[in-house]
């Protein structure tokens, strides 16, 4: 168990633009280490840029970052062997099969040849790719492919991990167990910085931000955010939820809606003195049965809050 | 230490995918042998202006005119004066001069008696279009003012040197190994880099510790070795197939072989680093082919070129590789006879090496 106090990763006013493209717009990030931090976002959030920022691969148009200590891009030199980087597209070769693969890459990060080989056969055991030892990696399931890179970006035992959608294209047994092996790395003090658009995922995180169109929305512990969106949640159980929909979308205080099935989730300001009250009014008037209850916030609601909340502002 | 095992894993990895993609397999061995069948004729053209020496040993009244005559045809241009046919010689081996002209003590005599050739023009038999014009210049009518207007039957008896049964394979096949390899070598680095940034491979590479120079080194190196090969297949055919001779020393020929390879080799990643996509880099790749085959002496004899198109021709390797094979191969030259070709060979790849490793971005930007 590390005890590492600290940060991994400290940005500020970070920006990237891409000619009349804002695609970081101005973020300040506190990564603390052996943690899994959170990317959370649409496409387009600026996402990806910002990892390719913190690993020295773009020059940013404005701001400073500050990774394991080291100065990015200015000396991305010297922090490129203490990091692991996995792409969001597949990018080892799929000509060659998976042990010539992990061989190449521990032989680039300059292994000593001894400990390489039981490095690898230690890889190939805990990432269950035993059986694809001589398989070519480009014949292999999007899991399979995931795992092996995976594998190769922790070859060399790198202090900060930075995942670009690593789950995108796996299923959701492999998502599963991918984010067991995160927690595992965590656990021994791999700081691990991972973006994802998936909210299951997010809430997982030791610590996230929610990322929208470049800018950095929100951030903290899934839970902190969830105490903090501002908004009631009220869900509604109607027999029709789209015509409950089409009253409840007429009133000024509601700030979003969702529907789950038959369920309806409401969002209202906790400026709204009774939510309940107000939800329940409108539909008797329009005499549309429904059972009516507060909830807590999930993730979803309130990436939906903040979200909600910069469009209108 | 770390950086000969970076290097070393990524030599290995270009073996291994190099093994495993057919088509590149395929040129490796079927461009050259195609090339070999698909040139069996040269394409002939009107010369002007060979480099050209004389040795004038008769050095009377008559022999200058003979001499000033010579010139006025502009077929030879005279670039030395020498004193024996043996110094002549040497020129012709160093590749200094295509022709030279021995006139002999006793020429006047000589120009008088039309049973016998007044002077004797020295040719390089090796190029089979300059053996054409030393033809047609044998039959210049000349002789004394006094004399009978007569046509001479032969002014000239004409000596080709190193090509003396006149195959124009023999000279094709020291120029199409500059050819090949400039094709197949400029082509296979030129896509490297591309086809890695394409595939999405470069992105992770760039995040290693893997440095661009051991990047860029790793890259050329099997491409040597594979150049070597083709070169061994071309000459192996040719000897078999043409009765192409190597005359020169093989080692020789292989040396001035791989700083030719190296050079394109590096070419063809500075290539690839200005490149987005693998088609641009073959458009280049065609573009800088063209003039290798035209330009270089290849089609045409380098000296009967206008002069713009022989200082573009000077810039290209493959010009002083073919002087360098052709001299190697039928003309028993050394590396040090041809020492200036090899030197600007090995400028032209450490000039070509540096400037796609600094050109090469280890940034997305």
């Amino acid at each position: 168990m590390a005890t590492n106090t600290g940060l991994a990763i400290e940005a500020r006013g970070l920006a990237k633009q891409f000619g009349d493209l804002v695609a970081v717009d101005h973020i300040d990030l506190d990564v603390p280490k052996s943690r899994i931090y959170g990317f959370l976002g649409p496409n387009g959030s600026g996402k990806s840029t910002t990892i390719r920022l913190l690993c020295g691969l773009l020059t940013p148009s404005s701001g400073t970052a500050t990774v394991l200590g080291l100065q990015v891009p200015g000396d991305a030199a010297e922090l490129k062997p203490r990091i692991g980087y996995m792409t969001q597209r597949f990018s080892l070769y799929g000509d060659l099969t998976v042990y010539e693969n992990m061989e190449f890459i521990a032989d680039i990060y300059a292994l000593p040849r001894t400990r390489r080989n039981a490095r690898i056969d230690e890889l190939l055991e805990q990432y269950d790719l035993v059986a694809q030892r001589r398989q070519f990696a480009g014949t292999m399931s999007g899991g399979q492919r995931q795992r092996l890179a995976l594998a190769c970006a922790v070859l060399h035992k790198p202090e900060l991990l930075l995942l670009d959608e690593p789950t995108s294209a796996v299923d959701p047994k492999s998502r599963r167990d991918f984010w067991t092996k995160l927690f595992e790395l965590a656990h021994d003090g791999t700081t691990i910085l991972v973006s994802t658009h998936y909210m299951d995922e997010a809430e997982r995180c030791h610590r996230l931000a929610i990322l929208d169109r470049g800018r950095k929305v929100a951030d903290g512990s899934p839970a902190e955010l969830q105490a903090s969106t501002g908004m009631n949640i009220v869900e509604v159980l109607a027999d029709d939820p789209v015509v409950a929909q089409s009253v409840l979308a007429g009133l000024p205080e509601v700030t979003s809606i969702t529907q789950l099935g038959m369920r309806l989730r409401v969002l209202v300001p906790q400026a709204v003195q009774d939510p309940r009250e107000l939800i329940d009014a409108a539909l008797e008037k329009n005499r549309i049965p429904a059972d009516i209850s507060v909830v807590s916030a999930s993730l979803e609601d309130v990436f939906v809050a903040v979200t909600q909340k910069r469009k209108a502002a | 230490m770390k950086a000969l095992r970076k290097l070393y894993a990524v030599i290995k990895k270009e073996f291994r995918q190099l093994r495993r993609d057919r088509i590149t397999f395929f040129m490796i061995v079927g461009v050259p042998i195609g090339q070999i069948l698909l040139f069996g004729y040269a394409i002939n053209t009107d010369v002007r202006n060979l480099k050209s020496a004389v040795a004038d040993q008769a050095n009377s009244h008559l022999s200058r005119q003979f001499v000033a005559e010579l010139r006025q045809t502009q077929v030879i241009d005279l670039r030395f004066a020498v004193e024996t046919p043996k110094q002549i010689e040497e020129l012709l081996r160093m590749g200094e001069i295509s022709v030279g002209v021995f006139i002999p003590p006793d020429f006047d005599r000589r120009v008088i008696d039309l049973h016998r050739a007044a002077a004797q023009l020295l040719v390089d038999g090796g190029d089979p279009t300059i053996l054409g014009v030393a033809n047609q210049l044998a039959s210049m009518p000349f002789g004394f003012d006094s004399q009978p207007d007569i046509a001479r039957v032969r002014t000239f008896e004409v000596r080709p040197y190193y090509n003396p049964e006149r195959r124009s394979a023999v000279n094709i096949i020291p120029g199409l190994i500059g050819v090949i390899l400039t094709m197949t070598m400029m082509l296979f680095t030129a896509v490297a880099i591309v086809r890695e940034r394409e595939r999405g491979n470069l992105e992770l590479l760039i995040n290693t510790p893997v440095s661009t120079a051991e990047l860029m080194i790793g890259k050329v190196s099997p491409y040597i070795l594979i150049g070597l090969i083709q070169l061994a297949l071309i000459v192996g055919v040719g000897q078999l197939l043409f009765k192409v001779p190597v005359r020169g020393s093989m080692l020789d020929l292989y040396l001035a072989a791989s700083a030719f390879i190296i050079a394109n080799l590096a070419l063809g990643l500075f290539i690839s680093t200005v490149s987005r996509t693998q088609f641009q880099a073959m458009q280049v790749t065609v573009f800088l082919l063209l003039p290798s085959i035209l330009l270089s002496g290849f089609m045409f004899p380098f000296d009967g070129m206008p002069k713009l198109a022989q200082y573009l021709g000077e810039l290209l390797p493959n010009t002083h590789f073919i002087r360098l094979t052709r001299g190697i191969m039928l003309r028993d030259a050394s590396l040090a006879d041809l020492g200036q070709e090899l030197l600007v060979l090995g400028v032209f790849a450490m000039v070509a090496l540096t400037a796609a490793i600094l050109r090469f971005s280890r940034r997305l930007d």
